[in-house]
């Protein structure tokens, strides 16, 4: 059974009240939708919590799911929305950068061998702003088209583009300054 | 060379850490229960009370059910589920009449905005702090009446443990405080241990909601004002748990007087504060009108008050990194912002593995700078207090001037890894320091390694004030009140008694206040205790008055009354307001008096916001007088009232109400 298929099945029939395809339907992207929050907050407590937030809107957004795009891409647009308004709120400004210093400290102990890895990781997505960790976040982390994380994003398939080589281009930057520093 | 981005794409897919198991669990479970709630609220928001008893409805509601379910592309397995779910539709066609409604359309009554995605408060940096320890789970079981262990021990510091704030010291003072702290804190231990596992205990003093009282027998109402917030705090934490309190944890004075308003200050002479009364239609009821009472208490004089330069020194070392440590400190340096002028200063020192200058003396006003500062700090690295201590007070001495108070504000969790030689040489450094002018605040943050001795070590020796902060709220009062301002009782023992004329109003009703009733007489009983109002705090009461020949009152007229022709004089007068208060040190009570009209005031975003709060407790305590008024008209009524809401407060209580709203039955 093509996933995606499946997915638009369990979610319409969800929509339409169906108990059964709405514990399916979550239990199999939650995994999925944690991992793109903590990508878009770096923080492993905030990625929690915003997934939390989702999963209890979830009934009454599906409600608005027609099936006309794919399920993840409708899924990774709520979280992006809700990532956003978590953001917007003046009282979590100063999180999701400091997060991946949060995270990051958290993280030393258990992995010690990528421990460089990670240390660069954190810089690299606190260096960047918001609109390009986001399009990091869905196009690296979770592996979307360009097409499709436009569409997530609510900007064009160009916009994606150019905030890909943007980011390359920020990251090579930051490599040159660690190597001459 | 490599291409970056698969860099970071490998190092992302590395460090991406699977959810936690009990959480996805407890999310999963959550999620269902909504979603199970929402298909049966959905149509039919009354469903127990309008239940059609007849079998005729029932048949001709499924018949049309059917008929709507043939054509959804319904899973065939899933078709019983669906009409299970659809039941709950039955009453409304025959009932209201309403047109059955296709299960397509947006349908109101879940927990969320069905516009945009404005999704819950969990995310709130306010229920991160409320839900402090790290692995917060929401409780297995629904909050009753006191609420699991787990409840308390997350919430201790909102219900029953009184902290000690602001320990002033002087050392004159020294040691009373000292007696008077252990003193608290051993009478509270038992207090929050014995809550704990007992349903029904004071954990949360409160009684029966008030009851609709007759004006023509019982026509005076005494009560004592109260300033406390500390309800609104537990049921906010309740909900982010995602439980409806239980009623006897809602106090609604309480919840009223969490938020700030916008009240007339008294003037600069005179009573320390300004009454202002505004009579306005009852949003829940039209027949009935609410009177506003509100007291707001003289602020201390900010403008008359010499230029601070205050240099805030942050611990960010390793230990600080929780959700009640550094972020809280953050928000609560922004929420001090507000309150400074253009002429105060600040600089940030942060230390951790090694002390650095944040940022630089720059003037208050100058928010971008200073909030980008505030953004920049990280958790990260071992202490090196000492260090941050000198660059501090270097730092504060550059920015001291004559006519300046200079301020060295100390926030650590007590992880103080004390640097000068030994404690009592960091302690002489403080207090040469102090002859130089320089004061010292040290905030406490956090619990587990607070080193509370130290701390209060260091704030004796900079005489200065140390304060434990451990909400934000509590961080408002520390660093708002006692900081900027000056926290003082302006005036003691305040009783406010409304007496109805019975011509005018046929019944009325206090709401809220339960746990502050007066005896009528205690009104001028100078012996009685009340309450305290602070400088700059207000406070508000409501009371909802049924005007006589109104078709909401609720008792019939006693045959045998006397006439009441006599009062018809007083024209258009509904109320007398009496207010008792005690200027501080004095022993002897002044009285206030004027009479309340009809139309007195004008309702504005404060008094009908104050009204949409008072709707949201009384329907958290059961809505046993608002008719069909329900969360949709509160949510409307707070989110129109926001005002300019300069902290958010409001806009987090509209969360709160659509929160519980989705988790109300």
């Amino acid at each position: 059974m093509c996933t995606a298929e499946g997915d638009r099945e369990l979610a319409l029939a969800a929509a339409s009240g169906d108990r059964a395809a709405f514990a399916v339907l979550l239990a199999r992207h939650y995994d999925r939708l944690f991992g793109l929050c903590f990508r878009l907050t770096g923080r492993r407590e905030t990625a929690e919590d915003l997934t939390q937030d989702i999963c209890l809107a979830l009934p009454a957004k599906l409600k608005h799911f027609r099936g006309e795009a794919k399920l993840t891409t409708w899924l990774y647009r709520v979280a992006v929305n809700a990532a956003l308004d978590r953001r917007r709120r003046a009282a979590t400004r100063a999180k999701s950068a400091e997060g991946w210093g949060r995270w990051e400290s958290n993280r030393r102990a258990a992995i010690e061998d990528s421990a460089a890895n990670l240390r660069w990781l954190r810089r690299a997505m606190t260096a960047l702003p918001e609109p390009l960790r986001d399009t990091a976040a869905l196009v690296l982390g979770e592996e979307l088209s360009h097409a499709e994380a436009a569409l997530v994003l609510g900007v064009s398939e160009g916009t994606v583009s150019w905030r890909l080589s943007e980011i390359r281009k920020r990251l090579r930057a930051m490599r040159q300054e660690e190597l001459s520093s | 060379m490599t291409d970056p981005l698969d860099e970071l794409k490998r190092a992302m897919d590395s460090a991406t850490p699977m959810p936690d198991p009990a959480r996805r669990a407890a999310n999963l479970a959550r999620a269902q229960k909504i979603f199970e709630r929402a298909q049966g609220s959905a149509a039919a928001p009354r469903p127990t009370h309008d239940r059609p008893a007849g079998w005729a409805g029932w048949k001709t509601g499924v018949g049309r059910m059917f008929a709507a379910l043939a054509a959804r592309p319904v899973l065939a397995a899933t078709t019983g589920l669906a009409a299970v779910g659809l039941i709950a539709l039955v009453p409304l066609i025959r009932e209201g009449g309403l047109p059955l409604l296709p299960p397509e359309v947006p349908l109101s009554g879940t927990m969320v905005a069905q516009d945009g995605i404005s999704i819950g408060p969990a995310g709130d940096e306010v229920a991160e702090i409320a839900a402090a320890p790290a692995a917060v789970e929401p409780p297995s079981a629904p909050v009753t009446a006191v609420g699991s262990p787990i409840d308390l021990a997350e919430n201790e510091s909102l219900v029953a443990v009184p902290r000690v704030r602001s320990l002033r010291s002087s050392t004159a003072e020294l040691e009373v405080e000292h007696a008077l702290r252990s003193e608290s804190i051993a009478e509270a231990e038992p207090i929050g241990q014995d809550g704990m596992g007992r349903p029904g205990s004071e954990t949360f003093a409160n009684a029966d909601p008030q009851p609709l009282r007759i004006a023509a027998e019982e026509p005076v109402s005494t009560f004592a004002i109260d300033v406390d917030t500390a309800s609104y705090a537990f049921i906010r934490s309740t909900l982010m748990h995602g439980f409806l309190p239980s009623p006897e944890a809602v106090r609604i004075e309480e919840m009223i007087n969490y938020f700030p308003y916008g009240y007339a200050e008294p003037e600069a002479s005179g009573s320390p504060f300004r009454p202002t009364v505004t009579v306005m239609e009852t949003p829940w009821n039209r027949d009935t009108q609410l009177i506003h009472i509100a007291l707001q208490g003289r602020s201390p004089a900010v403008e008359k008050r010499p230029p601070l330069n205050l240099v805030f020194l942050v611990d960010t070392s390793g230990s600080m990194d929780d959700p009640a440590k550094l972020p809280l400190l953050v928000q609560s340096f922004r929420l001090m912002l507000g309150q400074l002028r253009p002429q105060d200063q600040i600089a940030i020192v942060a230390y951790a593995g090694s002390a650095g200058l944040v940022l630089d003396a720059t003037p208050a006003d100058d928010r971008t700078a200073i909030l980008a500062a505030l953004d920049r700090l990280h958790a990260d690295g071992s202490t090196a207090g000492a260090q941050g201590l000198r660059l501090a007070y270097q730092t504060a001495e550059r920015m001291a001037a004559e006519g300046e108070v200079t301020r060295v504000v100390l926030a650590t969790d007590g992880d103080f890894n004390v640097g000068i030689a030994d404690p009592d040489a960091l302690e002489e450094f403080i207090a040469r320091k102090r002859q130089s002018g320089i004061y010292l605040s040290v905030l406490g943050f956090g619990r587990g390694n607070l080193d509370d001795a130290t701390m209060q070590a260091l704030a004796q020796n900079g005489n200065g004030h140390a304060a434990y902060i451990d909400t934000l709220s509590e961080a408002r009062k520390v660093l708002v009140d006692q900081l900027t301002g000056a926290l003082f009782p302006i005036a003691n023992d305040v009783k406010i008694q409304v007496e109805f004329n019975p011509a005018a109003v046929a019944e009325y009703r206090l709401i809220g206040y339960e746990t502050r009733a007066l005896a009528r007489e205690d009104f001028n009983n100078d012996k009685v205790d009340a309450g305290e109002i602070g400088a700059g705090h207000s406070v508000t009461a409501l009371y909802e008055v049924t005007p006589v020949g109104s078709p909401a009152v609720l008792s019939d007229p006693l045959r045998y009354a006397e006439s009441r022709e006599a009062m018809q004089g007083l024209d258009g007068e509904l109320a007398y307001l009496r207010l008792r208060y005690k200027e501080p040190g004095e022993a002897e009570s002044r009285l206030t008096e004027f009479p309340i009209a009809l139309g007195m005031g004008a309702a504005n975003a404060d008094t009908r916001f104050a009204a949409a709060i008072a709707g949201f407790g009384q329907i958290l305590r059961g809505g046993r007088y608002l008719g069909t008024w329900s969360y949709p008209d509160a949510i409307a009524l707070a989110e129109a009232n926001t005002g300019d809401d300069r902290f958010g407060y409001r806009r987090e209580a509209v969360t709160m109400m659509r929160l519980a709203e989705g988790l109300a039955d």
